[in-house]
């Protein structure tokens, strides 16, 4: 499964556990995310910014 | 947790490595941060001496420690340029030292704001010193977030968030973190933030724009997210909510206990806290705009789109806040860890200087608007304006220097 790093605070957007506190429970799929998804760590990049990191 | 990657992307300015006859400094900063939970402790002296000399002028003394004292310290003292290196960063990063230094200021924070409450609700004091007292709890209210700011960022650490919520509702600004975090930094810097000061707009006219344009902000994230989790907004998981209720028991209670006066001196104190967040936000990106790129997203908040101060007097107090364009860069980056930038934009003093000198728009200007546009290489279309002073702006001002060569 892909994951997808945040390139400032290296924050790793991972679909099996989702970003509960921020409203998208796990198993959230990436491409279901809204483009304008913030870091739920730093806020400052989005979805567009994010790095995918093959596993 | 997460670590904050070592490097700044695509942003241009780097910065200064250390200088290793600076590293000492560095580590003796460890104590220097006492001053962080000693300076909340203030209200509670002078309280001590009003009572000690029975003179309520000493209700003042933190209002004088403010504008008075700390600018002095920064001149005499000056600024500080030294930066740890990557090994020293990460030592200090794992510090859990550094926290409970925080922790430690909100118990301070909490004890001052019920200790002036006393102090002033049960000794008989002339109402010019009761207004000394309630301004000086409120300064320190805005000391508080300071601490409520850098621990609000650290949203993995449950400890950190609850006290950055427990500190913040000293003054009732528990909206902060989320207004913060979600909306000033995704939109520091340009038109859209309330939170963003523009040039030619007054401080006073900035905070009708602020404390209304940040509530707003902070609710509606607030809502969007309790949304996706199928609640309520009114729901006991909202985070606004959360910190507002423990402003309203402690508020209650400090009534029940030492009278009506609370009612005035809790409103003067809690504003003057926010006012201190006002004076904060205005001068830390007055007049700096992000520019649009070609796909219409602005771009990135780069480090030469805040104002720096490098001052050390005020750094220590103000827990490295005045090293503002490493903050935006990496916003969960912990306050010891904290760098100074080359060829950013520099104020001329640090932050008990510049509120004042905020407070007085004839001043402000006179020493500010020079240096934005300059910043700006002339052109006033890469600075946020005021829209109503935009004209003026720019039949005085616009000489654009030469070919996109400014910032």
């Amino acid at each position: 499964m892909t994951k997808y790093e945040c390139p400032d605070c290296g924050y790793v957007y991972d679909e099996t556990k989702g970003a509960q506190h921020e409203g998208y429970p796990a198993g959230t799929k990436w491409q279901d995310l809204p483009e304008d998804f913030p870091c739920p760590d730093c806020f400052v990049r989005e979805k567009p910014d994010f790095i995918s990191l093959e596993s | 947790m997460t670590s904050t990657v070592d490097t700044l992307g695509a942003v241009s300015q780097p910065n200064k490595v250390d200088k290793g006859s600076k590293s000492a400094w560095i580590l003796s900063k460890r104590y220097w941060y006492w001053l962080s939970f000693i300076l909340p402790a203030v209200p509670l002296i002078s309280g001590y001496l009003a009572i000690e000399t029975s003179n309520g002028l000493w209700l003042w003394f933190t209002v004088a420690v403010l504008y008075a004292i700390l600018p002095a310290a920064d001149y005499i003292f000056g600024t500080d340029d030294s930066n740890p290196n990557d090994a020293l960063v990460e030592k200090l990063k794992a510090e859990r030292y550094y926290v409970y230094i925080m922790y430690i200021a909100t118990f301070v924070h909490w004890a001052s704001l019920v200790g002036m409450a006393y102090v002033v609700s049960q000794y008989d004091w002339s109402w010019f010193s009761i207004l000394g007292g309630a301004i000086s709890a409120g300064i320190i209210n805005g000391v508080g977030l300071v601490a409520g700011h850098e621990m609000g960022h650290k949203v993995n650490d449950r400890a950190q968030v609850t006290c950055a919520k427990l500190v913040l509702a000293c003054s009732g600004y528990g909206h902060f973190c989320i207004e913060h975090n979600k909306g000033h930094h995704k939109d520091v810097a340009t038109p859209e933030d309330p939170a963003s000061s523009r040039f030619g707009e007054s401080i006073y006219k900035f905070v009708k724009r602020e404390i209304p344009g940040a509530f707003r902000r902070a609710w509606s994230l607030e809502s969007a997210r309790l949304n996706r989790l199928g609640k309520s907004e009114w729901s006991k998981s909202n985070e606004i909510l959360q910190s507002g209720l423990i402003t309203i028991i402690a508020y209650t209670l400090m009534l029940a206990y030492f009278g009506p006066v609370m009612i005035p001196f809790l409103i003067i104190a809690a504003s003057y806290g926010w006012w201190q967040l006002t004076c904060a936000n205005y001068v830390e990106h007055y007049g700096l705009l992000r520019l649009k790129n070609e796909n219409g997203r602005y771009e990135r908040c780069q480090p030469h789109h805040s104002w720096n101060s490098n001052h050390k007097a005020s750094n220590l107090i103000l827990l490295h806040l005045q090293r503002h364009s490493d903050h935006h860069a990496h916003p969960t980056r912990p306050y010891q860890v904290l760098r100074d930038y080359q060829d950013v934009p520099s104020l001329p003093s640090g932050y008990p200087l510049m509120f004042l000198l905020a407070m007085i728009p004839p001043a402000w200007y006179a020493v500010m608007n020079s240096k934005v546009i300059e910043w700006a290489g002339g052109d006033m279309n890469k600075v946020n304006i005021d829209p109503d002073a935009k004209q003026a702006a720019f039949d005085l001002y616009h000489h654009p220097r030469s070919v996109d060569e400014a910032a």
